[in-house]
């Protein structure tokens, strides 16, 4: 048998095993590339954007206003407590977003989706990337509608456009960090009717341990302590500070928030070829 | 066949000693493989073979045990980036993007693999003008017959110009008629590329009609390799594939089903109610 010569270009080896900052380029060129694909994605399917808006718009008119009504959580002086709330509703649904990235790319990988991306010359973190910035866009959009609902509300937020961006941006990036650390526990756990039971299982103590709801002043000591390792309460700070003018030491919430997220992706990039084990 | 660094003698395909073990049994056993550039070569077996394992240690997706795999005579393990970029990859799950366009599913592996900008759309438009796709390309990939389905996946496949082409199981779940398709237009990419080929498949009929060379894997070895015709020549006149195959595991690939685990079939059953 005399098998045919291969037409298809040759390997150009220097070119892969170059130089770091080549390295370097083409995983932002990955990135770039899987960001792309994301936001297709969302552009085809808007139905979710919309019914997604749903259960933050109740939080806020049922729970925000009975609330306050009531008195009940001390809020800073003249801030009222559904302007107190809208930022933390803000951060809640974004958490209920990113939370399910993990799920999602369980269903990707039994879809056999993941399985090809992860054999083309793409490096995992890329993946985990492009999957952490779905989430902080979806996110995005989200926070949007929350703040249009709480204005609507009555509730007056900064006028300075550059603190919106910027609360915008801090959303994004907290929505990051919750997706890749749900997509980490999808790479430990690799099952996905297990991972849905842990993802509600984790969800809802995320939600109420940290700062979105009360201040940590009134929580009992030891709940105190888990909100301070909580990175949900540094996003909902930053919101706040930047939104309606509480006071918050800014940097350092944002130092937490961009920390934890550039961790949770190198731990959700280390472990995702175990997605790719069966 | 010895490795060399000219690729003169290189094999498109070079398993030696390669194992895989998972928690209760040995997946793949001391297999040895290899395959000549150009050639279609078919990797036969009832599920559980081993066959989808041995492929995911070609494709980087698995490390072996032990052994080695060299794929253009690059090592998979220790440079996975760089086998990555001579493969294209057709897994037995269906892996296109439903929520994609056919047009948007191609450029993304355009991109993947570095297609430069300028030449780009061509590229894609010609990738899907090749699997006969051009009127569906603007359309999302979740309203595509399973046939149109799997021809999206090789015009994917195809968009980076791969050295092997690896295909798990391409046909399964298709009816006959989306299989004669999909098998004309794998038949047109060899021809047209001379790329090498590396498929599985359960049906001998396929292996019979489309492979130069085949391996019948069975409980993780590989029992014989051979053309199709010399091994049918080797048990007689009338002797098809699957006398070849009861030959050589004392069985037919009927009466196997507890070869397969529970996830094979799932897997199977997933695709094959997607391509329905």
């Amino acid at each position: 048998m005399t098998p045919a010569v291969p037409a298809a270009p040759p390997v150009d080896l220097a070119e892969i095993s170059g130089n770091p900052l080549a390295e370097f380029i083409r995983l932002l060129n990955r990135v770039a590339t899987l960001c792309w694909v994301e936001l297709r994605k969302i552009r085809h399917d808007r139905t979710e954007l919309y019914t997604r808006a749903v259960q933050p718009a109740l939080w806020l008119l049922i729970y925000g206003e009975v609330f306050t009504r009531v008195h009940a959580i001390p809020t800073p002086p003249g801030v009222s407590y559904l302007a107190y709330l809208s930022p933390g509703i803000m951060a809640q649904s974004a958490l209920f977003i990113s939370i399910f990235y993990g799920i999602q790319i369980i269903w990707e990988r039994d879809a056999g989706v993941l399985t090809k991306l992860m054999v083309t010359p793409t490096p995992r973190s890329a993946l985990i990337t492009g999957k952490a910035f779905a989430s902080g866009v979806r996110s995005v959009i989200q926070g949007v509608v929350v703040l249009i609902i709480a204005v609507l509300l009555g509730v007056t937020f900064t006028d300075n456009p550059l603190k919106i961006i910027a609360a915008l941006i801090v959303l994004a990036v907290g929505s990051a960090f919750f997706s890749c650390l749900s997509m980490s526990l999808a790479g430990l756990v690799v099952a996905r009717d297990r991972l849905m039971g842990i993802g509600q299982a984790i969800t809802m103590p995320l939600f109420f341990s940290s700062s979105a709801l009360y201040p940590t002043k009134i929580m009992p000591g030891w709940l105190q302590v888990i909100s301070k390792i909580n990175p949900l309460s540094y996003e909902v700070e930053a919101l706040r500070g930047l939104l309606i003018g509480t006071q918050t030491t800014l940097w350092l919430d944002t130092v937490v928030l961009v920390g934890a997220t550039i961790a949770a992706i190198i731990c959700a990039s280390l472990l995702l070829p175990r997605l790719a084990n069966r | 066949m010895t490795q060399t660094t000219d690729g003169v003698l290189t094999q498109a395909v070079e398993c030696v000693d390669l194992s895989y073990e998972f928690a209760t049994h040995l997946a793949v056993d001391h297999v040895n493989l290899s395959i000549a550039p150009g050639e279609m070569y078919g990797l036969l077996g009832p599920n559980g073979a081993g066959k989808t394992t041995t492929i995911r240690m070609l494709t980087t997706l698995l490390t072996p045990a032990t052994g080695s795999v060299r794929v253009f005579g690059i090592d998979a393990t220790a440079r996975p980036m760089l086998v990555r970029r001579v493969i294209g990859y057709v897994p037995q799950a269906l892996s296109a993007d439903a929520n994609l366009t056919g047009v948007e599913n191609v450029e993304l592996f355009a991109r993947l693999f570095d297609v430069p900008r300028r030449s780009r759309k061509q590229r894609v438009a010609d990738a899907l003008d090749a699997m006969g796709l051009t009127e569906a390309a603007g359309r999302l990939a979740g309203t595509y017959s399973g046939g149109m389905l799997r021809r999206l996946e090789l015009a994917q496949s195809l968009i980076s110009a791969p050295r092997l082409l690896v295909l798990d199981e391409p046909t399964v779940g298709l009816d006959p008629i989306a299989r004669g398709v999909v098998w004309e237009y794998i038949a047109k990419l060899r021809a047209e590329h001379q790329m090498t080929v590396l498929m599985t498949t359960h049906y001998m009929d396929e292996a019979n009609d489309y492979c130069d060379r085949i391996s019948l894997m069975h409980r993780g070895k590989i029992r014989v390799t051979g053309t199709p015709a010399s091994l049918r020549a080797g048990l007689g006149e009338s002797a098809t594939l699957d006398d070849v195959f009861r030959h050589y595991t004392g069985d037919t690939l009927d009466k196997l089903p507890e070869e397969g685990d529970m996830r094979d079939a799932r897997r199977a059953r997933r695709t094959a109610s997607r391509l329905g």
